[in-house]
């Protein structure tokens, strides 16, 4: 590990004043840093900042950046009006991980591409315009959607395709003060030609909460598929809201992990569900809008048909309507 | 950088660079070798220590970050002649082959009694609200961040089962 200077931020002003990294949980960063992938002069701890509250307000719920994957997984809100965060927040990493990693560290960790894990190899996004070793190479576990010819990786969250199935939006404090709010899809960034920038956060801005919308209606699930039962990266997983009324789908919003660089969510495949009866053509016709631009690079090619195999095992319980 | 722990109810002062993770300052600077460390990346859970009552991995953590905090090792669970109701199931259940990852599964399983007794529901559990039974499904699940490459996980699931009312299972504690 590279050496660092170490500051401890008593105040927010602090953290926002001081020039270098931010640490929270360290699973992540720590975890690059001693590959040598992450090296940071400075890091600013800011683990004891007041942010680690879930708090009710008006019109959503306010997860504060520090709260635990742990807390919020076991918070009794989430777990009544916000189930399927709660259980994408168990699907992933381990109890000791949870304990430890928070809401906005885990918005922020980084691909689990090999290769960005390997600094004797080629990535364009840990050394922009050496190349992408993945394209080629071992791309099990990587995107089919939104990549682009400088990049693959997928967004290695499970916590973040939940919220973005909720519509969270991210609060992100910036150094003059100034708060602003963005949606998901708003924060992360596709590759495109700069796939070392993964999301809008600029330098010495801070991620202070996370708030969710009212809770929708219908009924919520997450369905994740990966290598072994417990303790590992999604393949492919499904966050879902899908609200059944009058034998009909009234409202749904699905979010996709595994599958892109950023929690994938595609309003289209929605609109192709809602005011529909429920049906396997229904569910078919879904997985088509939402597969129709993916594209395979060798070894996670099975990852096309295993998606449509998920959604429609998911949309299938939600709507009680056998495939 | 100097700074206090406090390690199995003892002040500990001692003088760390910063990158020192927790896992190295208790086992190369106190002595403390009782945690493992298997992987150093958060993968195998040999390093589980628990801090202010939580299990973490000790190996993706900042000593520095813990100023003031509270450390809990095997060591302080237990001691020979004085071995804690999990430590003695281990023994009678066959836990372990070679014993490498054993203090981070007994570690690791005593803070998963405490989360369940406090209803923390885990991803196998069929209702989120509900308190779910103590079940094998259960257990494995909740310690999957514990890996043993001798694959004693009968055995460590088994001593698990029996230790857990003696460790206090269903003993609801307030919240840290
Ligand atoms: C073995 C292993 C298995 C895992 N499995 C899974 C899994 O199955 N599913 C899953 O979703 N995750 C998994 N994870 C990843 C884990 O969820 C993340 O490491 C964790 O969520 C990161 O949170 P942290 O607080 O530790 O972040 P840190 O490591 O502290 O930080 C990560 C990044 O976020 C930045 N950051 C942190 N907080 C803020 C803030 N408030 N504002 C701005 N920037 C900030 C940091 O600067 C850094 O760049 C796994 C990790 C490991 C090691
Ligand atoms: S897919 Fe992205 S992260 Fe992986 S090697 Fe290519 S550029 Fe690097
Ligand atoms: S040594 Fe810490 S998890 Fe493996
Ligand atoms: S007993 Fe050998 S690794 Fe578990």
């Amino acid at each position: 590990m590279k050496p660092f200077d170490y500051v401890r931020a008593e105040s927010r002003e602090d953290a926002l004043r001081a020039d270098g990294r931010v640490i929270a949980g360290g699973t992540n960063l720590l975890d690059l840093m001693k590959l040598e992938v992450e090296t940071p002069d400075r890091l600013i701890d800011v683990t004891r900042l007041d942010l680690r509250e879930i708090t009710r307000q008006e019109n959503s719920l306010r997860i504060g950046a520090l709260v635990s994957n742990a807390d919020l997984a076991a918070d009794e809100t989430v777990r009544r009006d916000y189930p399927v965060l709660s259980r994408a927040l168990l699907a992933g990493a381990s109890a000791q991980l949870r304990n430890k990693a928070t809401t906005g560290g885990n918005l922020m960790q980084r691909t689990r591409c090999p290769y960005f894990y390997d600094t004797t190899q080629p990535c364009n996004k840990r050394e922009p315009g050496t190349g992408c070793q993945a394209m080629e190479g071992f791309n099990r576990i990587l995107a089919i959607l939104g990549t682009s010819d400088k990049c693959i990786a997928t967004h290695p969250s499970d916590m973040a395709v939940a919220m973005r199935a909720l519509d969270a939006r991210v609060e992100i404090e910036s150094p003059t003060g100034e708060t602003r709010m963005l949606t998901l899809d708003e924060f992360y960034l596709l590759p495109g030609d700069t796939p070392e920038k993964e999301t809008v956060l600029e330098p010495g801005e801070l991620i202070t909460a996370v708030h969710l919308p009212e809770p929708p209606k219908g009924k919520q699930a997450y369905r994740k598929v990966r290598d072994r039962a417990s303790y590992a990266f999604a393949l492919v997983s499904v966050g879902a809201v899908i609200d059944v009324q009058g034998g009909k789908i009234a409202a749904a919003s699905l979010a996709f992990g595994g599958l892109g660089p950023r929690p994938w969510r595609n309003a289209d495949v929605e609109e192709a569900l809602v005011g529909e009866t429920p049906s396997d053509a229904v569910f078919d016709k879904a997985a088509d809008v939402l597969l129709a631009d993916a594209k395979g690079f060798g070894a996670n090619d099975f990852k096309i048909p295993l998606t449509r195999r998920v959604l429609k095992a998911v949309l299938s319980d939600l709507t009680g309507v056998s495939q | 950088m100097k700074i206090t722990l406090s390690v199995n109810g003892e002040e500990r002062s001692l003088d760390v660079d910063p990158r020192t993770t927790l896992l190295d300052a208790l086992r190369d600077h106190l002595d403390m070798t009782g945690s493992k460390k298997g992987c150093d990346h958060g993968q195998c859970g040999a390093c589980t220590m628990l801090v202010n009552g939580r299990r973490i991995n000790s190996c993706l953590a900042l000593a520095v970050m813990h100023e003031g905090d509270e450390v809990t090792t095997i060591e302080g669970l237990g001691e020979p002649g004085a071995l804690s109701p999990l430590q003695k199931a281990f023994v009678r259940h066959d836990g372990y082959q070679c014993g490498y990852c054993t203090p981070g599964q007994i570690v690791s399983a005593k803070a998963m009694i405490a989360e369940f007794s406090n209803g923390w529901p885990s991803y196998v559990s069929d209702d989120l609200e509900a308190a779910p039974d103590f079940s094998e499904a259960e257990i494995k699940e909740r310690m999957s961040g514990n890996l043993c490459r001798c694959s004693a996980y009968p055995g460590i699931c088994a001593a698990i089962k029996d230790a857990a009312p003696e460790e206090g299972l269903n003993e609801r504690e307030a919240a840290e």
